[in-house]
């Protein structure tokens, strides 16, 4: 589902099925663009910080174009305990493989992966940003 | 013929895209088409400017022609420069017949009697419109034929276009001798400039896609986005807000392509307004402002930004008004009132 903020309209409430993983979507080219999820954030139900929510920061490529201070993306992340995905939607390969990574995810987040939980892979992730 | 001529012509020879030159020169008529088929038209531009030098010198070429040559280029290629669009107002309300000839005669005549030293070429086109080249000198010097103003003036109406290139200092009396040829009674220049002359044209000349106001509701239903949404398995959870953008901003623009200009200008002569804790400024004078947007295709870029997620669906009115005001350069002073606010000066 695409949602250009939240919260979701009410209308659409009976036909959405179950949320397992939100990610974020923030252009660095665009200030607005992170004060949009950053007031969609407020919207988010606390259970969601537990492994189910992900930061995906796309124009990376375009570093002349960079409006948003990395420093204020890290601290978003922290703050909200959740993963940082960095992707340049304009190249096919990145693309596409940041598509694998989010699938990826998302199968764990709902629960399709034995053994790995949403928060067990939420915390193996921001433990090997760090490093 | 003259050595200035000959070198005004090959540079204007060399201007001319290749593939573009033998149509150009024919349009020009001056060579015949047997000179024409002398030259080589896929040797280098060089060479074939030299060629087609070597002819006009032939046929004795003066400056006369060789202004028709410039007048043609500019008429096919006239994004090259800026044009400024001038409205010439009349007090009477009879509408004279427009007599080329006469017209012609009076603005020679008026220009020539402020300023002796100037080259003045006329063309005619489709749509009643009167190209005039003018090269400009001074009380001392012979006309620069590389420092030209160009005039296209549609006879049916009051409005001028002028690309006024270098010598700004010689436009109020260009601007005298169309008044009187024209047989008008003034001239303004109305805030509006751009280097597509065709769409300065579109704007005064009203003939872009306008917002109609319609007053059936439209459907709901109404799907322009075909393409996107071809995989079914993406929801748009925003769709009537998408939706509602879509149309206003159909509303606003209309469905056609966009006249293409290439800034807008807000001179904004307002009161700095901030957070009274903040202090800024002491004094209570106007905060003297310029703020200018550019692209390559201005109209359309802001047709974009709403529907891009760029901005709020409707856009300022003082983006939106640039087509029907026809004017993309505007002061904003306060409001004298009551409320503050702000109004476009006339």
């Amino acid at each position: 589902h695409l949602a250009t903020s939240l919260p979701l309209p009410s209308e659409r409430d009976h036909l959405r099925p179950r949320i397992d993983l939100i990610a974020f979507m923030i252009d660095i080219k665009s200030k607005y663009s992170l004060k949009n999820v950053e007031a969609s954030l407020a919207h988010v139900d606390a259970s969601f910080f537990l492994g189910k929510v992900c930061f995906l920061v796309t124009g990376v490529g375009r570093v002349n174009y960079c409006s948003v201070e990395m420093n204020a993306i890290w601290k978003l992340g922290e703050v909200y305990c959740s993963p940082v995905l960095f992707c340049e939607l304009e190249l096919e390969g990145i693309r596409v493989a940041t598509a694998q990574r989010l699938l990826r995810m998302l199968q764990i987040c709902a629960g399709h992966v034995p053994g790995v939980s949403a928060l067990s892979f939420g915390s193996l992730m921001r433990s090997s940003a760090d490093d | 013929m003259d050595e200035t001529v000959a070198e005004y012509i090959r540079r204007t020879v060399l201007k001319i895209p290749r593939d573009e030159i033998k149509t150009m020169l024919q349009k020009w008529g001056f060579l015949s088409e047997t000179q024409l088929q002398t030259i080589n038209f896929h040797q280098i531009k060089e060479n074939i400017s030299q060629d087609v030098v070597q002819l006009c010198e032939e046929n004795s070429a003066d400056i006369k022609q060789a202004a028709v040559l410039d007048i043609i280029y500019n008429h096919i290629y006239p994004n090259k420069r800026v044009w400024s669009v001038y409205q010439m107002n009349k007090t009477g309300e009879e509408t004279e017949f427009f007599d080329l000839t006469d017209f012609k005669k009076k603005f020679k005549r008026r220009l020539r009697s402020a300023l002796k030293n100037v080259t003045i070429n006329f063309r005619e086109y489709e749509d009643n419109a009167v190209w005039i080249r003018i090269a400009w000198g001074t009380p001392y010097t012979k006309p620069n034929q590389y420092k030209t103003s160009y005039v296209v003036y549609h006879s049916q109406t009051p409005y001028v276009f002028i690309s006024a290139s270098v010598l700004k200092s010689n436009l109020p009396l260009l601007c005298q001798a169309l008044v009187v040829a024209s047989s008008y009674h003034d001239i303004r220049e109305m805030e509006l400039r751009s280097h597509s002359l065709n769409s300065l044209k579109d704007i005064v000349f009203k003939r872009y896609s306008q917002n109609f106001q319609t007053y059936y509701p439209r459907p709901l239903q109404e799907r322009n986005v075909a393409p996107e949404n071809a995989d079914l398995r993406i929801i748009q959870e925003n769709r009537s807000e998408k939706e509602r953008i879509q149309r206003v901003n159909r509303e606003v623009f209309g469905d056609g392509p966009q006249p293409k200009l290439e800034f807008a200008q807000y001179k904004l002569e307002t009161m700095f307004k901030s957070d009274p804790k903040m202090d800024v400024l002491d004094k209570k004078e106007p905060f003297r402002c310029l703020v200018k947007f550019s692209s390559p295709h201005l109209l359309e870029s802001l047709k974009s930004l709403a529907p891009a997620g760029m901005a709020d669906a409707p856009l300022s009115p003082l983006l939106t008004c640039i087509p029907q005001k026809a004017r993309n350069y505007f002061k904003i002073r306060e409001k004298k009132g009551f409320f503050s606010g702000s109004f476009v000066s006339p």
